[in-house]
Formats: C-alpha cells, sequence, structure tokens
C-alpha cells in the first residue's frame, strides 16, 4: 500500500505566453493524507488547474517529480489515468449525449465490463440522483445536474484518487450541498479527493486545505489551524445608527483594522491585534474565526484601500429622502419565451434611485435574460420595463448615455490594450477634448490601470479585466450601472475589492443592478431579487428574505439557508399545485 | 488499442453526429448542393453563340454559306444591316464575335479568285474565342467540301485532318467537369468535417476529460477518423450516383476500383483536416485553414478545370502537394477511359503517402498533453 | 457623430491588424493566390504533348511533321511504329494525342489526291481536346495554304481572315488576372467583414456597443469603412500587380473602374456584414462566408462563361455582386470602356449594396438569440 495516493516533490511548471516564460509553480512539495478531503485555494493564476493537471498526468513538470497512488506521471501516466476519477472545469461532458450515453462512454473508456458497468452506473444514478433524467441531453440539464453527472462519470471506475477542478462554480446552494454530500460518502468509503473551489465555507468542510499564491504553496493544513493565529482578532460590529455600508467604509478606514466585511448580522472586522478599536456607539463582540479571515490575513487585504473609490465628481447629489423615493427602474410583469422555453416567467420589480439592486441566483435562472431586456438588448416577449422612464429598446442615443453596462466575462475587445479600450468606449460615449483626458486620467488612477496601460486585454488577469470593464463603463458617469455577473470566476480578494468600489458608488447616487450566483454577496445589496429558473421566489431587503426562510430548524439563516428554504418550499408549491 | 474504448468512442461520434446536423449538413448536404451548382453552372461548351452576320450583298453563294452557319447548334447567328451595327453589337456584349461576308464575295468566288471572309471575335475570354475560332473554321471547311462535291471537282485543301476522341466523343465538358469536382467537393468534405470536430472537444473542455481517461491517443484519433471516413464514403456514394444518373457521366472503370481509390483519397483529405485541428485546438483558426488550404488550391492547381501541363514548371511542382490532383486524375480516367492502370496506381500510391503523413504526422504530434 | 465614428473604425482597425497572425491571414494569402494562381490559371495550351505515327516515308510527310516539331505548343514525346502501340500512350496520358500518317500520304499529295492525317486524342479533358485540336488544324491549315501554292493546286474559292479584338494573341492570363482583381478583393472584404460583427457577439462586445450612444448606422459605418480601405488597397495592389507584373494592357478610365471598385465592395460588404449580422457564433459566419463565396466565384463568369449556364442559373447570376464587377474590371482592362458603356453594371452594384447594407443594419439590433 501507498502512503500517500499524490506527492508533488519540488514540482515547477512554466507555460510560455507571448514572448516570456510565466512560472506556474515553483518548487512545490506536497502530499495528500489517504482518504481525506482537500481543498485548493488560491487567488487567480495562483496555479490550481495546473496542480490539478500535472496530478492528472494531462501536463508534465519541468522540474521535480509527481507520484499518484505510488506511480511517476512521467513515464506511466496511464496508469495514472486509470486509478484516477478526474473532473475538469466546466465538467467535460458531452451536451449533445444523454445522461446515460455519457456513462457508457466513459464506462467503455475506463474499460469497465457491461455488467459491472451497468451495476455500478445505477448505483451512481441513485447517488446523484440522476436516475429518472438518464434519456435527458447533458445539455439540457440544469448548471447542478451536470455537476452531478460530471462526478459519476469520474466515478465509473470507483477511483482511489478523486480530482474535482472548481466543480461547484455558478451551480445553486442546493447542488452545492448535494455535491457535499456525496463527497463526504466517498470519503467513509476511503477515496481522497482533491478539489479546487472559490467558496470559503467549502474549505471549511475540508480536512486539510492547501493554500496557493502565486505557484508558491503559502499553507497547507487543517481549517481549524489555519484559525488558530487569529482567535480574538476578529470582532462583530453592528452600530444601530448607521447603515452597514457605511458602517464597514468607516470601519475599513480606522488604523488597527486589517479588514472589514459585511455580514447579516452586521460588519465583520479583522483586526490587526486583539484589541478592539471601537468608538462610542459601536457594539463590539469578538467573533470565531473563519477561513475567509485566514485567507484575507495570508493574502492581504486589498492592496491599497487608500485609493477608496470616491467617484471624484458624484454623478448627482447624495440622494435626500425625497429623491430616493424615485423609482429609477420599473418591471412589470416581463416575460420572455425562447421558442416554447419560458426563460423569464412574469417578473415584476422596482428599482429606486441609489440603491443597490442584486438578482440573485444560479446559472440558468434567468438573470442575464432579464438584464438583457432592461438594457434593451433582448424584446421582450411580454410586460413593461422603464429604465428612467424609457423603455431602452427604443432610447434615444442619449437615453442609452444614462446607463453603464458591464457584460458577463467583461465584454471588452480582447486583442486591443487596456488604454485602446478606454479610448474606444470614451469616445463611443461621445466623451471628446479635455474632458475626455480628465476621464481618462481618472479611469487609469482610480482603477490602478497605469501599469497595464500596454497590455493586450485577453493577456489580463480576470482581477484586472474587471476593473478595466468597470472603468470603461463609468467613463460616462452614468447614473445608472447594469453589472452581470461582475464576480463570477474572479479571485475571493478582487471581489471584496469590486464590491468596495460599487459601495462607494452607491453612496454618491449611482443607482446599482447587479447579478450574482454568489450568496454570500446578496448582504452588500439594499434590495434583492431571488431567481429560480426564471420565476422570482422573493424579493425585499436581505433581512426580509431571510426573515421570510425563518424556521424552527433555522431561528437565523444564513442568505443561503434561506436560498434552499424558498426553493424547497417553492417545490413544494408548484407540486401542490399540479 | 483496446477494442472496448475504440468501440465506446466511435458509438459517441455517430451519437454526435446524428445528433448535430452540421456534420451531417457537411457530408450529404454539400456534396448536393455543390454538385448541381458546379455541374449545371461550369460549362466550358459554348452552344448557341450570338454571332453578328452582315452580309453586303446577298446572293446564292452567301446564302450557302450562311446556311451552313445556321445549321450548326454551335451557333445563333443575327443578321446585321451593317459592320458598323455589328460591331457595335459586339461591344455591348449582345454577340461574341462578327462574321462578314464583303460586297466581292460572290463575284470572287465565282471567279476563282479567293475570297477573305472577315471574321472577328471579342478576344476577351482567349478561351471561349478560340473555341468559337475553332467552331467557324469547322463551318468554311464544311462549306468548301459541300461545294467541292456538288461541283463534282476534287477538294482544293490538300491535307485535312481527321479527328479521332477517344472516351468522350462529344467533347462534352460535364463529363470531365463533374468527375473532377468530386475531387474538389470530397477535398473540401474531408477536411471540413475533422477539422472542426477535434478543435471543437478542444474548445467544450471535453478533450481533457477524454484525455484523463486511459485512452490513447491512437484511439482518440481512430475513434475520430472511422465515423467520418464511413460519413465521407456516404457523401462520396451520394456524388457519384448523381453525376451517374443526374448528370449521365458514363462510369467506364470499375466501380470497386473507384471505391478503394475513394477510401484511399479520403484518408488523406481527413487526415489533412485531423492535422489542422490538432495544429489549431479553435474551431475558428481551423475553418478559416481548411478554406484557405482546401477550396481555391483544389479548384485551381488540381487538374480539375486548369489543364496543369500548361502551367509554368514552378506551378506544376507546387500541384504535387494537392491530394485532389491525384484524385482528379484517377476519378477523369475511371469515368472516362476505365481502369488503366498505370494511371491509377501511380496515383494512388501518392495518395497513400499523403495519407500516411498526414496521419503519421498528427499521430506523432498528437502526444496525451495539455501543454 | 465623427468622434465616436472615427473611434469606431480605429477600433476595428485594431481589431484587425494588431494581431501579427490575423495580419498575416489578411494579407499574405492573397497575395501568394495572386501570383499562384495568376500563373496556374491558364486555358492556353503549352507541350501538348503528342507522339508520331508516321507510316509513310516521304517528303510531304517530314514537312508537315516539321511544323508541329518547331511549334511551342507541340513537344513530341514519342515515335511509334505499329498501332498496338497507341492506346498505352493516350491511356496513361503520356500525350495527348498521336499523329498518325498514312502510308500513301506524300504519294497522294503529288498526284493531286487529298490525303489526310489521323488525329487521336484523348478526351478525358475534352476542353483540352477541343482547344488541341484547334492547334493541331492551324497547323495544317497553314501547311495547306504553303502547299497548295507551291504545288499548283489552285486556290480555295475563300479564305477566313480573322482578326481577335481586345486580345489579339487570345492569351487567357489578360481574361483571368483582371478575373483575379475581383476574386481577390472579395475574398478580403468578405475575411474582414463576415466575421466581425459574429465576432463581437460571441466575446459580448457587441452587446456593449449596443447600450453606448452609438446608432446602427453609425456602427454600420464603423464596420463598413476598415473593409472598405483593405478591400479598396488590396484590389489596387492586385491591379497593380496585373499591369507592371502580368503585363495586362490596362487602356480604360481609371475613375470608371474605381467607380465600379467602390460599388462592388460596398455590396460585398453589405453581404459581409450581413451574414455576420446573422450568424451566432463565429463558426456559422465561416459557413456562411463560405456557402456565399463558392456560389458567387462559380457562377460570375470568372472561369467559365455565364452564357454557358442554363436559363435558370443565368437569372441567379443576376444577384451576384461578382458578375457585374468582372464585367466592369475586364472592360475598363481590355475594351477601353468608360462610364458611359459601364453605367448597365453600376446600377445593379449600387442596388445590391443598399439592399444588403440595409439588411445588415436592421439584423445587428432585432438578430438576438
Amino acid at each position: 500500500m501507498v502512503d500517500t495516493p499524490l506527492r508533488f516533490s519540488q514540482v515547477s511548471k512554466s507555460f510560455a505566453r507571448g514572448k516570456d516564460r510565466v512560472q506556474a509553480l515553483s518548487n512545490l512539495d506536497l502530499s495528500l493524507p489517504s482518504g481525506s478531503i482537500t481543498g485548493l485555494l488560491g487567488p487567480d493564476g495562483a496555479g490550481k488547474t495546473t496542480l490539478m493537471r500535472l496530478a492528472t498526468g494531462l501536463l508534465i513538470p519541468d522540474s521535480g517529480t509527481i507520484s499518484v497512488l505510488g506511480a511517476d506521471t512521467r513515464r506511466r501516466a496511464r496508469q495514472v489515468q486509470a486509478a484516477i476519477g478526474y473532473m475538469p472545469q466546466r465538467f467535460g461532458l458531452y451536451e449533445d449525449l444523454t445522461v446515460q450515453e455519457n456513462l457508457d462512454l466513459y464506462a467503455d473508456l475506463q474499460g469497465l465490463t457491461p455488467v459491472a458497468a451497468a451495476a455500478r452506473q445505477r448505483e451512481l444514478l441513485k447517488l446523484t440522483a440522476l436516475g429518472p433524467f438518464g434519456a435527458r441531453r447533458a445539455g439540457a440539464l440544469s448548471g447542478g445536474m451536470k455537476q452531478k453527472l460530471g462526478v459519476a462519470c469520474a466515478l465509473l471506475r470507483a477511483p482511489q484518487l478523486l480530482l474535482l477542478d472548481e466543480p461547484t462554480v455558478g451551480v445553486d446552494p442546493i447542488a452545492r450541498r448535494e455535491l457535499w454530500e456525496i463527497i463526504q460518502g466517498l470519503k467513509k468509503q476511503g477515496v481522497t479527493v482533491l478539489m479546487s473551489t472559490a467558496y470559503f465555507d467549502e474549505a471549511e468542510r475540508c480536512d486539510e486545505i492547501i493554500l496557493l499564491h502565486q505557484g508558491k504553496l503559502l499553507k497547507k493544513d487543517s481549517p481549524a489551524a489555519f484559525h488558530q493565529p487569529l482567535n480574538g482578532r476578529c470582532f462583530l460590529v453592528t452600530q444601530a445608527a448607521m447603515s452597514k455600508r457605511h458602517l464597514r467604509e468607516t470601519l475599513q478606514h480606522r488604523p488597527g483594522v486589517q479588514d472589514a466585511r459585511i455580514l447579516a448580522e452586521g460588519v465583520r472586522v479583522l483586526c490587526r491585534d486583539t484589541r478592539p478599536h471601537a468608538v462610542a456607539g459601536e457594539n463590539w463582540q469578538v467573533a470565531a474565526p473563519t477561513f475567509e479571515d485566514a485567507f484575507v490575513d495570508l493574502l492581504g487585504a486589498p492592496k491599497d484601500p487608500d485609493t477608496e473609490i470616491t467617484p471624484d465628481s458624484p454623478p448627482t447629489a447624495l440622494p435626500t429622502d425625497r429623491e430616493a423615493e424615485t423609482t429609477v427602474v420599473e418591471v412589470r410583469d416581463l416575460c420572455k419565451f425562447y421558442g416554447k422555453f419560458e426563460a423569464v416567467k412574469g417578473n415584476t420589480f422596482t428599482v429606486r434611485k441609489g440603491q443597490i439592486f442584486g438578482l440573485l441566483g444560479a446559472n440558468g435562472a434567468g438573470k442575464t435574460t432579464t438584464f438583457r431586456m432592461l438594457c434593451g438588448l433582448l424584446p421582450a416577449s411580454s410586460g413593461t420595463l422603464q429604465i428612467a422612464g424609457v423603455d431602452m429598446r427604443h432610447a434615444t442615443a442619449q437615453a442609452r448615455g444614462r446607463i453603464g453596462y458591464v457584460a458577463q466575462k467583461f465584454a471588452l475587445y480582447g486583442n486591443l490594450s487596456a488604454d485602446q479600450n478606454l479610448a474606444f468606449f470614451s469616445a463611443a460615449y461621445g466623451l471628446r477634448g479635455k474632458a475626455r483626458q480628465t476621464r481618462l486620467d481618472w479611469a487609469r488612477r482610480e482603477f490602478q490601470l497605469a501599469y497595464y496601460r500596454h497590455v493586450n486585454v485577453d493577456d489580463l488577469p480576470l482581477g484586472i479585466k474587471q476593473r478595466l470593464a468597470l472603468a470603461c463603463a463609468l467613463l460616462h458617469e452614468p447614473p445608472i450601472l447594469f453589472l452581470d455577473e461582475p464576480t463570477s470566476g474572479v479571485d475571493p480578494l478582487a471581489r471584496r475589492e469590486f464590491w468596495q468600489r460599487i459601495n462607494a458608488l452607491a453612496e454618491g447616487g449611482v443607482t446599482v443592478l447587479i447579478t450574482t450566483h454568489f450568496m454570500d454577496e446578496a448582504e452588500y445589496c439594499d434590495q434583492l431579487v431571488l431567481m429560480s429558473l426564471g420565476e422570482v421566489l422573493a424579493q425585499g431587503s436581505p433581512q426580509e428574505i431571510r426573515d421570510q426562510a425563518k424556521d424552527a430548524a433555522h431561528p437565523e439563516p444564513s442568505m443561503e439557508e434561506a436560498f434552499i428554504h424558498l426553493i424547497q418550499e417553492h417545490e413544494s408549491q408548484t407540486r401542490r399545485a399540479s | 488499442m483496446k477494442l472496448q474504448r475504440l468501440r465506446g468512442l466511435i458509438r459517441k461520434e455517430f451519437i454526435q453526429i446524428w445528433r448535430d446536423p452540421s456534420a451531417i449538413a457537411i457530408a450529404f448536404f454539400m456534396p448536393v448542393f455543390l454538385l448541381f451548382l458546379f455541374g449545371y453552372g461550369v460549362s466550358l461548351d459554348a452552344r448557341h453563340v450570338p454571332v453578328a452576320v452582315v452580309v453586303d450583298q446577298p446572293s446564292a453563294e452567301t446564302s450557302a454559306f450562311i446556311g451552313g452557319l445556321q445549321q450548326s447548334t454551335y451557333f445563333t447567328p443575327q443578321l446585321y444591316g451593317s459592320i458598323q451595327a455589328a460591331r457595335r453589337a459586339v461591344m455591348a456584349r449582345r454577340a461574341d464575335g462578327i462574321l462578314w461576308l464583303r460586297g466581292n464575295f460572290s463575284r470572287q468566288v465565282l471567279q476563282g479568285d479567293t475570297a477573305s471572309i472577315g471574321v472577328f471575335v471579342n478576344g476577351e475570354d482567349a478561351n471561349n474565342a478560340r473555341i468559337l475560332q475553332g467552331y467557324l473554321q469547322g463551318v468554311w471547311q464544311g462549306w468548301l467540301q459541300q461545294r467541292a462535291a456538288s461541283a463534282g471537282a476534287a477538294l482544293v485543301i490538300p491535307v485535312t485532318g481527321q479527328d479521332r476522341i477517344w472516351f468522350n466523343p462529344a467533347l462534352r465538358s460535364r463529363d470531365y467537369l463533374v468527375p473532377g469536382l468530386i475531387a474538389v467537393i470530397m477535398t473540401l468534405i474531408g477536411a471540413l468535417l475533422t477539422a472542426l470536430v477535434v478543435a471543437r472537444e478542444w474548445e467544450r473542455g471535453t478533450m481533457e476529460a477524454l484525455m484523463a481517461s486511459p485512452v490513447t491517443m491512437g484511439e482518440i484519433l481512430l475513434g475520430k477518423l472511422i465515423p467520418y471516413f464511413f460519413l465521407g464514403m456516404g457523401g462520396m456514394l451520394l456524388s457519384v450516383a448523381l453525376a451517374v444518373w443526374l448528370f449521365a457521366v458514363p462510369l467506364v472503370g470499375s466501380f470497386w476500383v473507384l471505391l478503394l481509390c475513394s477510401s484511399l483519397f479520403l484518408l488523406a483529405a481527413l487526415g489533412m483536416g485531423l492535422l489542422i485541428s490538432s495544429a489549431a485546438h479553435n474551431q475558428f483558426v481551423a475553418g478559416q485553414i481548411a478554406i484557405i488550404v482546401t477550396f481555391l488550391p483544389a479548384f485551381i492547381l488540381s487538374g480539375f478545370i486548369f489543364d496543369i501541363q500548361s502551367m509554368p514548371t514552378a506551378i506544376q511542382v507546387i500541384t504535387h502537394i494537392v491530394a485532389a490532383r491525384y484524385f482528379v486524375t484517377i476519378l477523369q480516367t475511371l469515368f472516362l477511359a476505365g481502369d488503366v492502370w498505370p494511371v491509377i496506381l501511380w496515383n494512388s500510391l501518392a495518395l497513400a503517402l499523403m495519407a500516411t503523413f498526414f496521419l503519421g504526422v498528427t499521430l506523432r504530434r498528437s502526444r496525451k498533453r495539455l501543454d | 457623430m465623427l468622434t465616436r465614428l472615427w473611434a469606431l473604425v480605429i477600433k476595428e482597425f485594431l481589431a484587425l491588424l494588431r494581431d501579427k497572425k490575423s495580419r498575416f491571414v489578411l494579407i499574405g494569402p492573397p497575395l501568394i493566390q495572386l501570383l499562384v494562381f495568376g500563373y496556374a490559371a491558364t486555358f492556353d495550351l503549352n507541350h501538348i504533348p503528342y507522339a508520331i505515327y508516321n507510316q509513310d516515308s516521304g517528303f510531304a510527310s517530314r514537312e508537315l511533321l516539321g511544323r508541329f516539331q518547331g511549334s511551342p505548343a507541340f513537344r513530341q514525346v514519342a515515335t511509334i511504329t505499329h498501332n498496338a502501340q497507341i492506346a498505352p500512350l493516350i491511356n496513361n496520358q503520356n500525350a495527348l494525342l498521336v499523329l498518325q500518317i498514312g502510308p500513301n500520304f506524300t504519294r497522294d499529295l503529288l498526284l493531286h489526291h487529298p490525303a489526310s492525317v489521323q488525329v487521336i486524342i484523348d478526351g478525358r479533358n475534352s476542353n483540352s481536346a477541343t482547344l488541341a485540336l484547334n492547334y493541331v488544324n492551324s497547323v495544317i491549315l497553314s501547311f495547306d495554304t504553303h502547299w497548295a501554292a507551291t504545288h499548283h493546286w489552285g486556290k480555295p474559292p475563300a479564305q477566313l481572315v480573322v482578326r481577335s479584338w481586345f486580345n489579339p494573341n487570345l492569351l487567357s492570363r489578360w481574361f483571368i488576372v483582371p478575373g483575379i482583381v475581383a476574386l481577390l478583393t472579395l475574398v478580403v472584404t468578405l475575411l474582414v467583414t463576415g466575421l466581425s460583427v459574429a465576432r463581437e457577439r460571441e466575446q459580448g462586445t457587441f452587446d456593449q456597443l449596443l447600450v453606448t450612444p452609438l446608432s446602427p448606422l453609425e456602427i454600420l459605418l464603423g464596420k463598413a469603412l476598415p473593409g472598405f480601405i483593405i478591400g479598396a488597397l488590396e484590389g489596387a495592389f492586385i491591379i497593380l500587380a496585373g499591369v507592371f507584373w502580368f503585363q495586362v494592357p490596362f487602356i480604360g478610365s481609371i475613375l470608371a473602374l474605381a467607380l465600379g471598385m467602390a460599388l462592388f465592395l460596398l455590396a460585398a460588404i453589405g453581404i459581409g456584414l450581413m451574414i455576420s449580422s446573422l450568424a451566432v457564433t463565429q463558426q456559422q459566419g465561416l459557413l456562411g462566408v463560405f456557402l456565399f463565396l463558392v456560389p458567387a466565384i462559380i457562377l460570375s463568369g470568372f472561369a467559365t462563361p455565364i452564357a454557358n449556364m442554363p436559363k435558370l442559373v443565368q437569372d441567379l447570376t443576376y444577384i451576384n455582386p461578382m458578375r457585374y464587377f468582372l464585367v466592369i474590371v475586364r472592360g475598363v482592362f481590355l475594351e477601353g470602356d468608360g462610364f458611359h458603356e459601364l453605367w448597365s453594371q453600376y446600377w445593379p452594384l449600387a442596388l445590391i449594396a443598399l439592399g444588403s447594407m440595409t439588411a445588415a443594419a436592421w439584423l445587428f439590433r432585432h438578430r438576438m438569440q
């Protein structure tokens, strides 16, 4: 028996990018304990996917050795591949094959006899609850079901080592919860699991966490060991007279405070020492550290909190009470059909000036479709929608100039440099002369883009792309901002930095509409709409939504628990109705 | 190599082909579409060529000459009153040429002088002009023979050429264009089919999942090659059927030899596609390369329409790397001339070499690696 | 309006030309193809391989064969001595034709009896065969004229005096090279425009454009101008290459050609943009470009005359912009046409351009998945 199913010794790997070589991993040493669940975390470009691929033998290290279940990946790659289960990002499924056909294919590729394959497939279909969907095409499955099918394909041969690359990105909380049940079941059978993830709560559930940063191993330990040094440095702060957003802003700038973020209950503060830095009126309570604190502590809070994002000339004055009542977006009975498929089912909501309005839901919930209709990119099948009093579908150029839009995956011109993108969008919004120059300078300064001015957008890290996309959308100082999944795939640090900017914008009176599938981001919003399969499950302030989901089992539900609760309740309702 | 894995891959590919209409469209719709287009659109046979006829002084002699012209299916003679009017007709592209019988034509013919018949052709399309000239010469010779026969005199032409045209006695251009066309179409289909499918697996991320299983690269490639080979052969048979039954091109040679040669060619074409897509990893680039290296070279450099022997030597050398060149020769021979072994064997050998080259390089290049 | 348009054009140029690969795709293949096709695409026959089967031992046959041997159009590959040798030569494509002269050739001629030469020819490529026969006949004809004059055969009652206008030596390069101007201009323009909208759609930047204050007309112009400029530059370059490298005479009005080129580019750009705004993905765009390009080339009269096509197909060619431009290019190059002669070609091109551009602009906003 081998002592460890996966061992990296002094592993380095670099890739060519243009003329330079990028060091993806350098001198990495690690081994996984047998039968454990290990989480792999780190910012973008830390080398997580490279590590996974090295472990499968699909990449060969420049130096060092990797041994998987006792076999060297360099010389015995096929033996390795026969013994492991691997699910790549995006699940690696054939979307035009049915669930059963996908399973059959991988059973053949793994060399299972028909009898063994049939038995194993039955078992896996039961485990993943995909049994009823055997004849459905993989492409027609929801994100969560695809993910479970991907895992089932990787599990066909009962591997001793299971590698999962970002298995939970973009799937809804219920599917995430189900995946964890499967993984924990596997652990009981002695399978070793290595999974990369962007969720901190998932990290907490692992036996061990590997934290990578810039290709180096920052720390590898149990979650408890990550928390340990932070004991006593974490606080929960509440201030009755101040909005949470405002409070966070104040706390972030206080000396001795390393990081402040908004939670359901209040603002969570990570201090540089164990002393509370309280000010009169604030209530500081010691809180148990979480992995997120450890992550921020180890990787550093947003680099430069001084360049706080307050638009130098706020587009409008701070909202007065009367102005805050102004309705900016009004949507009534909005429906969208694609052929027979109803992507958006009769949604109604309003957004007031200066609000951060969030659309929450998993991939395929209808968020993007709603957004595209709001921006006039798609005609609505029925219903009315008005942005600042006009339907964007028939809006004049001037009306379009009042909105800023950041599309999913940051639609920028990939083979143009950052500066060229800025220059183009500033001209497209009709800026010229001195005003244009001023705004360009502002964007470069405010979003710290000076360093990347001449880099092609395709070569930028995702976090920088996000900043650039936001800069492009803000050049013309729009009073309304649409952001479609601006944090998807962006690393946790860039996400927090992003939310700080959005908060500052909202404080300056900009109305922000934003979609996300991260439930924890809901707390940053003033108003929320929770969507699933085209329908609005609930809407209101984060507190109101959580209150809706309160029950005996969860007296203080998190947004994620609330979502699961609401979706289950909704399903039982529809079942009763039908 | 394990049969079970290969079988699994092939089954998967067939299901995908079945579900994704684009592959079927490429294999079956494209040949029909292109064959119709080319079969009807491309013809070098001039028929009913509009010729402006100017007769300054009509007489029995001029009628006899014009009569020959009128009987020929090659011409549609149009009478014009003056050479100026005829000239304007040519300029306006209403006529391709002028035949001018001058005022002294009858007198000179009767006196035993040699009358000159003015012929003007629009030389812009040189090929067409030359064909027109040839036809007019035929009319003239016919007229001479007829005159000699009716006068009981000997022909005053010492030597005439007697043509014996083998394989395509009517010189129907369609009979040689259609077989060549099949080669051009199959080049396109072969490359397009495989160029896009491997790149697609890279783009959708399924290649990574495949590679992480114990399959070998050879199995992956064979798993692509075999289904598309059958699909391509289907398209090929369809094209042959259309050629024989719709365009009435005779198939003189043996069907089995045709099948065998087609397989060789298809292997070369599919191999080229696989090479393109294993080099590109991206459907867009793969598609662009496929179009640039397949259609125009196969159209212009394969001898399908422009005779390779007439090209400058340097260009002739280049044509040797165009697989379609060999297949065009084989098809034209098989369809029109029959099983001419020396032609078929040498060209098949060339195809086999190309297939081995493309598939070999693809296999060598494809390692189970992502970098 | 002008600032925005200018920014769009600059952006479009950068997107096209910043990347080394796409720069190459736009410039490399067209130039290589110009050279290769300029030389390869010819219907003229040179070095026709032929074999001699001469059963006559007299001087007349030698004199006739001497004329073939002296002609650059023919290349003797074999001399054979019996009938059975003919078939392999032709079958294996070693010779395109065999000249067979009967045993009594010289004697018959001296006795003032008509004689004949058998021309056995490979008809597999019927076009080559037709042309080769024409060449053979003209060699025989010149022999006849000479023989009749020197051996007192009397004169034929009439003979053809052929003159060809616009291309006196009937060089097919004069016909093909102007055609290549149209061919490559079309290909380049479609490469530039045919994928541009689809690419932006796939990257999501097209949505970004639509939410800016840019109007569809501005977007249309912004997309069309780079295609126009690149197409015009490459077209002009190919025209120059045709005149100075391939030595094709250019006798018409440059301005008339420029107007034709401009209208043709607009029509091609309109069609390219229409295809690319119909396509959701670049893949579909590529397929669309292809499905347009192939018929457009085949049914344009580039290689084979439109007049030879069936009536129905001929009618179809009226919507093909290349058909009109080919007439314009060849007319200006070889016939010296000016505006007056080409009016009938200009207006259909303008109509196609207008129609396709309008359709493209409409599709920008209304084609949404």
